[in-house]
């Protein structure tokens, strides 16, 4: 069971540039990032496109609540996302 | 009234609250288009309509529980000193996350004054706000303004005047749902229960709501009453279980329904919705593109040194004019002497010789004013995050990076962008290699003399050599500090924006303002105490008796020979002179150190003199020049001194060698040990000699 989800379990840095993305989750430890994201507004439900990636790939921009925010792979592969 | 009415900007970082308090106050603070410029408090007293404001900008912040170390002095602010009112300063054309930060300062129960800034921006998109309504929800007056162009500030100053003197209102109070409501309510009762009389309901729901956050600080401050704490993760696990979630991010959600519901209300859209920012992707879809946008920047900053240099030439040449008329006057009005001597050769050339070079800094500090204006600079972060991750940096220590190219004292000051503490030091310690405009004087000078064809590319490569330097010593600086700890890359791409004239025009008049104190006071002085130390002690033993071999000369019958043979005689005793001097003397004790680079006792005397501040590295040259050949040009007198291989080398030591003394001083200061300052004075130094050794011995092989 524990396994089927992680199986399909989408995080942002999944998300390819067509795709609608929604945020389920910040899985992570740091109390500290994940209220940094929270308050960028990276809640569950909120709707999120990828803008662009940078040359190597990382770190990428998403689109979200009508601003650009950059982040490295790293941090995006710690947010859970459902594919509209 | 008799005490001022303390008034707190309080805003996301890049919303503009510094425009506002400059707009406000008629003050000058630093402003441009990326986060966190403004990183300290600044207060400025305000008298309006009888009644006196103290405005405080606060630093930006997205959250009040984030507590990442940028964003605390705003936090502490708000919580510690309680402001009389809070301005809330939204970007109005990100509304939907700065409203954010709205719900919690809702939630400290001060009287606010909403304000809906870059209004321009939002009204060009088609987006019409009805402030009515959002006033009405949001419990405080709300102001239209747009900070750069100076609207709707009579109208803030008014909605602050009026707050100051009206009564409190009744605060607003925002709802959770009713698991949240219940375990806020029982927190809230516990806390009153052991602090009976000292909370208002405002402040006991506040706290409530920050512990069950999970507030680190309010958790810390409260943490002997055992029973709280344990009762707080009791509530957490409740409602965690019950809602699958934990409880900060049921309280974000919350807040963002909150805001998202309020948006849906007040905000009507007309057109494309997209449409404000078309220009922002357009412009992106070039600047970031992934194949384009590294050349793109590596271009940019060429063309920005190649203009500091050529675009500086032309008004370079009438300051020289000007220098050399006013030398001339001087020299044929005083009468001759030591007092002569020490104004021509000594203030005329190293004043003269320095302030040469005010249009090349005023050119620089242009451009730097037009990258982090636009917001391209944030964009070049970005592009370098993942270059500059290998190399054990964060993307963001671009910005110390590239304000080290004005100079770096404010390169160190402004690496509190990075969070984390060890990168923080090491983004300190590899600020002195960015090549300041100090030293841009000595670049343009050597390579206008020794490389004349293409100068302005050796000043480029001489930055390329400085960002070089910087990020391979970051590696190295990377194995020394212990301890590890990158820090995530969380940055926001703001749209681009036309910087205002004003503020680029101010920027360049406080350079120049800046440079020219520098060279009226401590270039100055140093010129003078140079030409002191080079023209004493006058009783010189002479390896040969030149006053007799010179008249010797005159008496013969005038012949080409013989004008040369006097000008060999002067000039050898001119040489003799300044070896013996007091400067020529310790200049020559040092300079064994230095012969391995090639360099003369000129050199090792202008790299002493270059620890005060670099600028007086060329003054030094100025004078000894001015007394060796006669008050010619500098760069005339220097071509061929030296082979070109060694003029790089030089280049480069001036470059990466010790740090000036205001530069030690602020790193001893912002990393609070004057170990690492003296660390870096001695990093540098081995760093400069080894590299300047080097390219000396590689380039001499092949020029």
């Amino acid at each position: 069971m524990d396994q089927q989800i992680k199986m399909d379990t989408l995080t942002l840095a999944d998300l390819r540039p067509e795709q609608q993305g929604e945020i389920l989750k910040i899985e992570t430890e740091d109390g500290v990032f994940k209220r940094r994201m929270q308050s960028l507004g990276v809640v569950s439900g909120t709707a999120v496109t990828l803008d662009r990636s940078a040359p190597l790939g990382d770190p990428r921009i998403y689109s979200l609540m009508g601003y650009s925010l950059g982040l490295r792979n790293a941090e995006a592969r710690q947010i859970r996302i459902r594919v509209k | 009234m008799t005490s001022p009415v303390t008034v707190a900007l309080v805003g996301n970082p890049n919303a503009g609250s510094t425009s506002l308090f400059n707009a406000l106050t008629g003050a000058q603070s630093a402003v441009a288009n990326y986060q966190r410029v403004t990183t300290s408090l600044t207060a400025r007293e305000v008298t309006h309509r009888g009644v006196t404001l103290r405005i405080v900008d606060v630093p930006g912040f997205f959250s009040t529980s984030s507590q990442s170390p940028e964003e605390k002095v705003g936090c502490d602010y708000i919580h510690g000193e309680e402001p009389d009112i809070i301005v809330n300063v939204l970007d109005a054309g990100h509304l939907d996350r700065s409203l954010f930060l709205t719900t919690q300062l809702i939630e400290t129960g001060l009287p606010r004054i909403t304000v809906l800034n870059m209004m321009d921006e939002v009204r060009r998109a088609g987006i019409r706000i009805d402030t009515a309504l959002l006033a009405s929800a949001l419990g405080s007056p709300v102001v239209e303004t747009c900070a750069l162009k100076k609207e709707g500030i009579d109208a803030l100053l008014d909605a602050m005047a009026a707050m100051a003197l009206a009564a409190p209102a009744d605060p607003l109070r925002l709802h959770y749902d009713s698991h949240l409501e219940a375990a806020i309510d029982r927190v809230q009762q516990h806390l009153s229960k052991l602090h009976p009389q000292e909370l208002s309901p405002v402040r006991s729901r506040w706290l409530a709501i920050k512990m069950l956050e999970g507030d680190d600080e309010v958790l810390r401050h409260e943490s002997n009453h055992v029973e709280l704490v344990e009762d707080i993760k009791g509530e957490q696990s409740a409602l965690a279980h019950e809602h699958d979630e934990d409880t900060a991010s049921l309280l974000a959600s919350a807040r963002f329904a909150f805001s998202n519901g309020l948006l849906r209300e007040v905000r009507q859209q007309e057109g494309d919705p997209t449409a404000g920012f078309k220009l922002t992707r357009i412009l992106d879809d070039f600047f970031l593109n992934r194949t384009l946008g590294l050349p793109l920047l590596l271009g940019i900053l060429w063309v920005m040194f190649e203009a500091t240099f050529s675009l500086g030439a032309i008004p370079t040449d009438w300051i020289k004019a000007l220098v050399q008329m006013a030398s001339d006057l001087v020299d044929k009005t005083l009468p001759e002497g030591m007092f002569h001597d020490l104004v021509v050769n000594g203030v005329m050339a190293g004043v003269g010789g320095t302030i040469v070079f005010l249009p090349n800094i005023v050119i620089l500090f242009f451009f730097m004013a037009v990258l982090s204006g636009t917001g391209y600079l944030a964009r070049a972060s970005f592009l370098m995050d993942r270059v500059m991750h290998h190399f054990g940096l964060h993307g963001t220590t671009l910005i110390p990076m590239v304000a080290g190219f004005g100079c770096n004292v404010p390169a160190v000051m402004a690496t509190s962008v990075i969070t984390n503490k060890r990168a923080r030091l090491i983004a300190m310690l590899i600020s002195p290699f960015m090549s300041c405009s100090a030293r841009l004087p000595v670049f343009i000078l050597f390579a206008g003399a020794f490389f004349e064809n293409i100068a302005g590319t050796v000043v480029f490569a001489m930055y390329m050599t400085s960002i070089g330097t910087a990020m391979l010593s970051a590696v190295l600086l990377n194995r020394i500090i212990p301890g590890s700890g990158g820090d995530a890359f969380v940055m926001e791409l703001p749209p681009y924006r036309l910087p205002t004239m004003h503020s680029v025009l101010h920027h360049m008049w406080d350079s120049a303002q800046g440079f020219v104190a520098k060279v009226t006071g401590v270039i100055l002085v140093g010129s003078i105490v140079i030409w002191f130390l080079q023209e004493f002690p006058r009783d010189i033993a002479y390896s040969q008796d030149f006053e007799t071999a010179i008249t010797e000369q005159a008496a013969l019958p005038d012949s080409p020979e013989k004008d040369a043979a006097t000008r060999t005689l002067k000039s050898a005793q001119a040489q003799e002179k300044l070896e013996k001097s007091y400067l020529g003397r310790s200049a020559i004790a040092v300079t064994p150190l230095f012969q391995p680079l090639g360099f003369s006792w000129r050199e090792s005397a202008s790299i002493m003199t270059g620890f005060v501040a670099k600028e007086v590295v060329v003054a030094t040259y100025a004078v000894i020049y001015a007394q060796e050949k006669g008050s010619e040009q500098l760069t005339e007198t220097l071509k061929g001194a030296m082979p070109p291989a060694t003029a790089i080398a030089f280049m480069i030591f001036t470059l990466l060698y010790a740090p000036c003394l205001s530069t030690i001083a602020i790193i001893g200061k912002e990393s609070k040990s004057w170990r690492w300052a003296g660390f870096s004075v001695v990093y540098s130094l081995t760093f400069a000699w080894v590299l300047a050794l080097a390219v000396s011995r590689i380039g001499g092989a092949f020029l």
